[in-house]
């Protein structure tokens, strides 16, 4: 078989086809991790609240990130202990770039 | 005055708007490497037939000095004329005039042939080649957006809407495009988005071009947005000629009937089909086989390319076809293809134009990302527009026809009118090896050799499972037929289904899943 066909295995079957762009450009899936707190849109950190080994509740304010005009609060996805923190106040972040983690 | 001074004052005033404006506009335009809006216009309609309206439209704006601008026709021609003999509606945009923005006038002007193109049932032809909004007009350039997605949306499935996409298009402007039934996008020329680039640096610190934000290529093959991919202009408005040979005036009338002409005899369907069900085959290949002179005019080549959707005609009509495309992610349904076959088949059914469709698929494409993606709601809106389609519903199962897919590509249940079955159709739950698995599980994993044990299990359920006699004894399948009957059969089922009629309880409208 020509080899422009690659391997695709569907209910256990492995058909010979093309994949897609879109396809091949596909993310992976990382989980949903509560204690991992990410930016959900690039922008700048205006301030962090907490300090690693403070005790958070879920819901609590860790930091302020400002993105399109808007200071957003970004609050723990779970209650814990912050282990570590890997931003400062004006640093610039990307999207899904970690901030913090919180155990 | 004189008849005679006011002849001459007529053409004075003509030659101002419009051939002064036309020679300038050729020349800024050139250097863009674009055509003019005339000249626009003119190559896609029949030579001679374009009348224009409201050429000495004028607008009425008086902020940022507007009240001493004269923008000749507003920066948009508007008129009517023929392509290959079907009457149409047409606007296109100026660039050269104010950057082709939308003001009041402007919009009016597209409104009020939008208008025109309803009442006289006949199809919209919108050119679009525009900066935006024309700020200096404020809200009032808003409004003219928004009366034009109005028309845009009372129109639709009414006559037929064509947006061309010659230039920039972008913010709200890109909208009335998307409402339309079919968008027709030309290489490094066509650019669509609803933020650009610079907007998206300043706000979100990324950096991207334009071309790669939202150029034709990105349009046809990611976005999903454009349906027609065309390397130059000419090339996008032989495209606009062939579609619009393929499809009806109006919701009330039939498309154009050509001479009957049988498909091309090298294509032959038991050559296509290879003997594995593993093995892909090009489904645009059994197209040519069926089709009147092996011609099929294909809609969203590049986008979601494991459906295939388009026009061909039987016996001289126009049908849509949709089709499992093996040879791209094994024909899989996925959020993509269903969103494009779904949208097909709507519009299909619109214009009352038959539906065939020819099915090869092992089910729907499993992953974190289409679940996350919606497939569930994606994926029903091919099971929603076939149920709801009430158009003759021919389908024809080629090789696999497995689990959810089986039901989804047109079945009896879903309403088809008739199924047809090639031998080597496999209707079936699942494939063998996933089957075997499943139902002999305990049987395999318990053998000594559970590798033997397992391929003759397989072998056990093709024998029996993957076939069309079992759906045929169900009566899910209307008959069997050899490769080479297959044409015939559908001829005669479309021409014994001409007069169809099916009638739905009353309602406002359907709730699809959008």
């Amino acid at each position: 078989m020509n080899e422009q066909f690659t391997d695709f295995v569907i209910d256990d079957t492995v058909y010979k086809t093309k994949t897609t762009t879109k396809y091949n450009k596909r993310k992976k899936f990382n989980g949903f991790d509560k204690g991992r707190v990410s930016a959900f849109i690039p922008g700048a950190i205006r301030n962090v609240f907490v300090q690693p080994g403070k005790q958070v509740k879920q819901g609590e304010v860790l930091l302020e990130l400002e993105a399109m005009k808007m200071k957003n609060r970004v609050t723990a996805g779970m209650s814990g202990v912050v282990k570590s923190i890997f931003v400062k106040t004006g640093d610039n972040v990307s999207k899904d770039q970690l901030l913090m983690v919180i155990e | 005055m004189s008849l005679a001074s006011r002849l001459i004052d007529f053409f004075s005033k003509k030659k101002t708007v419009a051939d002064e404006t036309d020679a300038q506009s050729k020349v800024k335009q050139q250097k863009l490497g674009k055509m003019t809006a005339r000249e626009r216009i003119e190559s896609i309609l029949d030579e001679n037939s374009f009348h224009e309206y409201d050429l000495f439209i004028e607008h009425k704006a008086e902020d940022f000095g507007m009240d001493k601008k004269f923008l000749p026709r507003d920066g948009v021609m508007t008129g009517t004329g023929d392509i290959v003999g079907h009457p149409v509606c047409i606007y296109a945009q100026d660039f050269t005039i104010a950057g082709g923005s939308l003001g009041l006038a402007h919009a009016r002007k597209i409104t009020k042939i939008m208008d025109h193109a309803v009442k006289l049932g006949i199809p919209l032809i919108g050119i679009n080649d525009s900066g935006g909004a024309r700020i200096q007009e404020g809200v009032n350039s808003l409004a003219g957006y928004g009366e034009i997605f109005y028309r845009n949306t009372i129109a639709s499935g009414v006559i037929p809407q064509i947006s061309v996409i010659l230039g920039p298009c972008a913010g709200g402007a890109v909208y009335s495009p998307a409402l339309t039934d079919f968008v027709f996008v030309v290489d490094k020329i066509s650019k669509m988005f609803i933020t650009g680039p610079e907007v998206i640096k300043t706000v979100l610190g990324e950096e991207i071009s334009m071309e790669e934000l939202g150029g034709a290529r990105v349009h046809s093959e990611i976005s999903g947005n454009a349906h027609f991919f065309a390397e130059s202009e000419q090339e996008c408005f032989e495209q606009i000629k062939k579609l619009v040979s393929f499809i009806p005036w109006n919701n009330s009338k039939k498309a154009e009937k050509f001479p009957v002409k049988q498909p091309k005899s090298n294509y032959v369907i038991s050559n296509v089909i290879p003997k594995e069900s593993t093995v892909p085959y090009d489904v645009r290949d059994i197209i040519k086989c069926l089709a009147d002179d092996s011609d099929f005019l294909e809609v969203q080549e590049h986008f979601a390319a494991n459906i295939v959707i388009g026009f061909a005609r039987f016996n001289g009509e126009t049908i849509g076809i949709v089709g499992n495309q093996p040879m791209v992610l094994a024909g899989v349904l996925d959020v993509d293809s269903s969103d494009k076959a779904g949208r097909f088949i709507r519009f299909c059914n619109a214009f009352s134009i038959p539906l065939l469709t020819l099915v090869d698929l092992p089910g729907y494409l499993p992953g974190i990302d289409q679940e996350h993606a919606g497939v569930i709601r994606h994926g029903a809106k091919i099971l929603y527009a076939y149920s709801e389609a009430t158009v003759p519903k021919i389908t024809v199962v080629l090789r696999k026809a497995y689990g959810g897919g089986y039901i989804a590509m047109c079945s009896k249940h879903l309403g088809a009118d008739f199924v047809f079955a090639l031998p080597s159709a496999e209707i079936a739950v699942m494939g063998p090896e996933g089957a075997a698995n499943i139902i002999f599980k305990k049987e395999i994993t318990e053998a000594l050799d559970p590798d033997a044990m397992r391929k003759q299990k397989v072998e056990e359920y093709t024998q029996k499972f993957a076939n069309p006699y079992k759906a045929a004894a169900a009566g899910y399948i209307d008959a069997v037929v050899a490769p080479e009957e297959l044409r015939g059969h559908i001829l005669h089922s479309l021409h014994i289904s001409a007069n169809k009629v099916e009638n739905r309880p009353a309602k406002k409208h359907g709730i699809p899943p959008f």
